[in-house]
């Protein structure tokens, strides 16, 4: 039981990491970003390439995957982003399904269809004996670092004169650039850091998922999912939302598999219903 | 949306205001065209009929989302359940009905699968009528998870990710069998498509289809004003799901099975792209969006095989970058521009 | 691709003129004096590697067996069906009627080869399916053909085995679809009916890919092995996380079939593999001379690719349209074309196999394999046969 709430715990962890970024662009700057997936497929890549070719040991690899992530995202806001931040929502769908599409694209022509996997160093390996529960190291590593992950981007956001800018910025970015906040700049960090938590997410997944080239679309609905069900004005909503969906998604799986599809689906659906504004928000939905 | 203006100006006599309606109802020549065109391939591509049939379907699940998204303004990701609701109904008819009158009837089955569509159209209009652009897209979106999810699962019925076989619809109106080429089923296609657009065009022209795009301008003005806008969503959306059904049923009926494919994700992205390539809004757009694409993806498929996803993505790109409005936005621009330059013309 | 077709009309042309030079050939003859192959294959999309396996497949046989059979000339025409069913059977017909191919091949998935059976039977059309492996796909035109394998087959001598070595309890853990389930069947009755026990048959959803739960209740269960079937894509990360949970280290043995352990993937699947034991009908290491021609060969047209099952089941389905069109000496009647495949047996780089004449389905040895690291690789190594399958559960007629 309690090694299946504790994979329950990682799985849903590995979510949120993932989808944390998401949250940053959705939630603080009203972006819906589709080709999110696509930055953590980015560091998931770059994972396995650097440790396949060049060797590199896995524990480099995840700031690696961060500042690449970062740096990609950085020149995609610069260049392609800022032009639609005052765009409709259908056109940000749109022109982010259409980033997605060019990412898959390239990666299988780079890498091929196959499934790409690493081998994680032996210290990340193995099973732990925690209180009768058997814990795999692993996890154990990813829930870690997301739980520290999440600790610091609230405190960054609610304590630091940049997450105060930044909420600034977003509820009302005229008045926060007439108050001599450069807008533009906070947007684009906030942007990079998004993406460079996308693509640590995909570098921490590299040791429990696999990839191919469909990673983007293929998860795109679970960073939704856990996105619209955590709510978007908040890091711990998600954070909440997370670790229930995973936790839900492995116990149902365990215990009633026959069903274990429509669990994750139905408990959005679900909240949609009841809370449409997430089940953690604060206040009413933008 | 350049004419909508004329909708919003002040017309106090109702004359006035039923010349409008009239104007805006009238067929134009380049209307005509493209349906004479859509006949005319019938004669001179008898080879590649099922593609057309196939284009002509396609179309008319793009005109459902048109009715939802381009004249009442709500994003959906979930057209795809209503289009493999109907597609499994049809399909179900026509393999139970055992090739006999009346259940395996194809107009009837049609009629059948357009209506369960609309029913569960109806059930889930409620949920998209809260909340922002996101959650209607996820609550879409959800749904037709579900409905997949939920077809893979009832393997009894809809015999799971094999797909549903054995579909053997009678022949249409008890003439015309389906056969290899194709003939019967463009034909066919292209009626149903017809009929069901000139419906579209009466209900769109209609006093009720001008308070949908004004519900899409402003809700809380036109609710302010005395408008029922949840009920003309819920009745819009309740329609946009029959008209999914039916394109649904048509394509059960013409290629004689059904698959979880039908309900997947990538059926309802790729019909709204379809759309938004030639310009929501419209009604034309998604048609001539079908058309558009299908050749693009045979064209680009076959210059880069694998990769034509590629170059989709980066069309997409541009077209929201520069041209918004699709195809249709860009050619009325262009006519614009003529017009303005020939001066003004009564 | 249109260069390529166009190339291959001239060139078709050219063989045609040369023909018309020898004596003795009549004028009417030289009207089809080109047969044509339809193959509708997944090139894109989740199955893309099935596609282009046996793309590389035929090609080879091709190029190795010329493009003349009893004086006419093949021509071989690929279309991509992205995987989805509705484009295979609107391709296939397109093939069919315009392009007037003598057969069809190819079928990456059994829906795919399902949603084509009402147009064989309907347009008479010989139709070879090179990979699809849900048994009842057969029993559907009698114009189906089959050169893969069937999942029972494939299924049904590694549960003998499992009953005859020791293993007494099992948890089988499938792909919740066709062929998953057909796997699970198939194990179940034949383990039981040898005395074995399966405790319990989960279920995953195909889309899902965490396996954590599933797993972590296969252990729970204590069995003697866990039997695994998950379409090939998915082997990799499957095996990760059994690895993971150590289910080795508890006891339990992995089984399955060689679906896990594809040749093509397998090198990228890492050492968590080894042991691993399977059932299935080719291996790449098969150590027979046709093979390790076919494998040799295969590698240097195909930059390093290494064939797997689909790949044989292409190159197979070639040879069996090759031999089917010898017999009939070129006439390309659909009905003589399957009548002359049924019976037919041949010695394939995968061991003996033959089409048996009731069914239409493939027969043919089933091996049972270890993965092991041979020259810094990982390969499938047989180590036991069993001789001359069929797939039992078709309906005696």
């Amino acid at each position: 039981m309690l090694t299946i709430l504790f994979d329950g715990v990682a799985y849903g962890m590995l979510l949120f990491i993932l989808a944390v970024g998401l949250c940053v662009t959705l939630g603080l700057m009203n972006f819906i970003n589709l080709a999110h997936g696509a930055f953590a497929m980015a560091g998931g890549y770059l994972t396995i390439t650097l440790m396949q070719r060049a060797g590199v040991p896995f524990l480099l690899c995840l700031p690696a995957a961060f500042i690449f992530s970062a740096f990609l995202g950085l020149i995609l806001e610069r260049t392609l982003y800022r032009h639609l931040y005052d765009k409709t929502h259908l056109d940000q769908v749109l022109f982010s399904i259409g980033l997605v599409f060019m990412a898959m694209a390239m990666v299988d022509y780079a890498y091929g269809a196959n499934q790409q996997i690493v081998d994680l160093p032996s210290y990340l390996t193995g099973r732990l004996n925690f209180l009768g529960a058997s814990i795999g190291v692993y996890r154990l590593f990813v829930i870690v670092i997301c739980g520290l992950l999440a600790l610091g981007l609230q405190l960054i956001l609610t304590r630091t004169r940049f997450g105060s800018r930044l909420r600034a910025a977003v509820d009302d970015g005229r008045v926060a650039r007439g108050m001599g906040i450069d807008v533009t700049s906070i947007f684009a960090v906030t942007f990079a850091v998004g993406s460079g938590l996308a693509g640590l997410g995909g570098a921490l997944g590299t040791g429990i998922i696999s990839f191919d080239p469909t990673f983007p679309l293929k998860y795109m609905i679970y960073f939704l999912i856990v996105i619209s069900v955590g709510g978007t004005t908040t890091i711990t909503g998600p954070f909440l939302a997370s670790i229930l969906l995973g936790v839900a998604d492995v116990l149902g799986k365990y215990y009633v598999p026959a069903v274990g599809g429509f669990i994750i689906y139905t408990i959005m659906v679900l909240v949609l219903i009841l809370r449409p504004q997430g089940l953690f928000a604060r206040g009413p939905a933008r | 949306m350049t004419d909508q203006t004329i909708s919003t100006k002040p017309s106090p006599e109702a004359i006035a205001a039923r010349s409008v309606l009239l104007g805006r109802a009238r067929w134009g020549w380049p209307e005509i065209a493209f349906w004479a065109i859509a006949v005319a391939l019938y004669f001179l591509m008898p080879t590649k009929l099922m593609l057309l049939s196939e284009i002509a379907i396609l179309g008319l699940l793009a005109l459902s989302i048109d009715l939802v998204l381009g004249f009442a303004g709500i994003v959906t990701l979930g057209q795809g359940a209503f289009f493999g609701i109907g597609a499994y109904t049809a399909g179900l008819l026509a393999r139970y009905g055992m090739g006999e009158a009346p259940w395996s009837d194809p107009l009837l089955g049609l009629l059948i699968s357009g209506g369960v569509a609309a029913a569960l159209g109806f059930v889930t209009s409620f949920l998209v009528l809260r909340g922002s652009d996101l959650t209607r897209l996820m609550v879409t979106l959800g749904v037709a998870l579900i409905v997949e999810e939920l077809v893979n699962q009832m393997k009894w019925l809809t015999g799971g990710s094999d797909g549903l076989q054995g579909v053997m619809p009678s022949a249409v109106m008890g003439v015309w069998e389906f056969d290899l080429y194709g003939k019967t089923a463009y034909v066919y296609s292209l009626t149903v498509l017809f009929v069901l657009f000139v419906i579209a065009r009466r209900i769109v022209k209609s006093p009720f289809g001008l308070s949908l795009l004004a519900i899409k301008g402003n809700p809380l003005r036109t609710r302010a004003i005395g408008m029922p806008v949840n009920g003309r969503l819920v009745l819009i959306y309740t329609i946009a799901a029959f008209y999914a059904g039916v394109a649904g049923g048509l394509v059960a009926q013409t290629t004689q099975f059904a698959s979880p494919d039908y309900v997947a994700f990538h059926r309802s992205a790729d019909a709204l792209l379809m759309l938004v390539f030639g310009g929501a809004g419209h009604l034309y757009g998604g048609l001539i969006g079908s058309v558009i694409f299908r050749v693009m993806q045979d064209v680009l498929g076959n210059i880069t095989p694998q990769y034509w996803q590629f170059w989709l993505g980066m069309m997409l790109v541009l077209l929201v970058l520069f041209i918004r409005g699709g195809i249709i936005g860009l050619l009325m621009k262009m006519r614009g521009r003529i017009m303005r330059n020939r001066g003004p013309s009564a | 691709m249109l260069r390529r077709h166009i190339l291959k009309r001239i060139a078709g042309a050219g063989a045609g003129l040369a023909l018309a030079a020898l004596p003795g050939l009549s004028a009417p003859a030289l009207a089809q004096e080109t047969v044509k192959i339809g193959l509708v294959l997944p090139m894109t999309g989740a199955s893309a590697s099935t596609g282009r396996q046996i793309e590389a497949a035929a090609r080879l046989y091709m190029s190795q067996n010329g493009n003349k059979v009893a004086g006419k000339t093949i021509e071989l025409i690929v279309k991509d069906d992205t995987g989805a069913a509705d484009q295979t059977k609107r391709l296939a017909t397109e093939l069919i009627v315009n392009d007037k191919v003598a057969v069809i091949a190819g079928f990456g998935l059994t829906p795919l080869a399902l949603a084509v059976g009402p147009v064989a039977t309907q347009a008479k059309v010989p139709a070879v399916i090179m990979a699809a492996g849900t048994s009842m796909i057969v029993e559907r035109s009698p114009f189906f053909v089959r050169t893969s394998f069937t999942l029972p087959q494939n299924t049904t001598p590694m549960a003998e085995w499992s009953a005859k070595n020791g293993i007494k309890k099992v948890v089988t853990l499938v792909s919740d679809y066709g062929p998953g389930l057909d796997a699970e069947k198939a194990f179940k009755a034949k383990f039981e009916a040898d005395g074995g026990e399966v405790l319990a048959q989960l279920r995953a959803p195909l889309m899902n890919p965490e396996f954590a739960a599933f797993l972590q209740r296969a252990k729970d269960l204590k069995p003697d092995a866990l039997f695994l079937f998950v379409p090939s894509g998915q082997g990799a990360s499957l095996m990760k996380q059994v690895n993971e949970r150590e289910l080795a280290k508890a006891g339990i043995k992995i089984i399955g079939t060689g679906d896990v352990t594809d040749d093509d993937q397998i090198n990228g699947m890492g050492d968590a593999l080894i042991g691993m034991i399977t059932s299935h009908n080719y291996s790449a290491a098969h150590d027979s001379p046709e093979n390790k021609a076919f494998v040799a060969a295969f590698l240097k047209a195909n930059n390093n690719m290494r064939p797997n099952f689909m790949a044989v089941g292409g190159y197979d389905g070639m040879h069996l349209i090759y031999k089917a069109l010898e017999k009939t000496s070129g006439a390309t009647d659909g009905a003589k074309l399957v009548e002359a495949m049924k019976g037919m047996a041949w010695t394939s780089p995968r061991g003996p196999m033959s089409i048996d004449p009731q069914t239409r389905d493939v027969v043919q040895n089933v091996y049972i394999r270890e993965v092991k690291k041979v020259d810094g690789q990982l390969w499938n190594v047989e180590f036991a046969t069993i001789a001359n399958v069929k797939d039992n559960t078709h309906p005696t007629k």
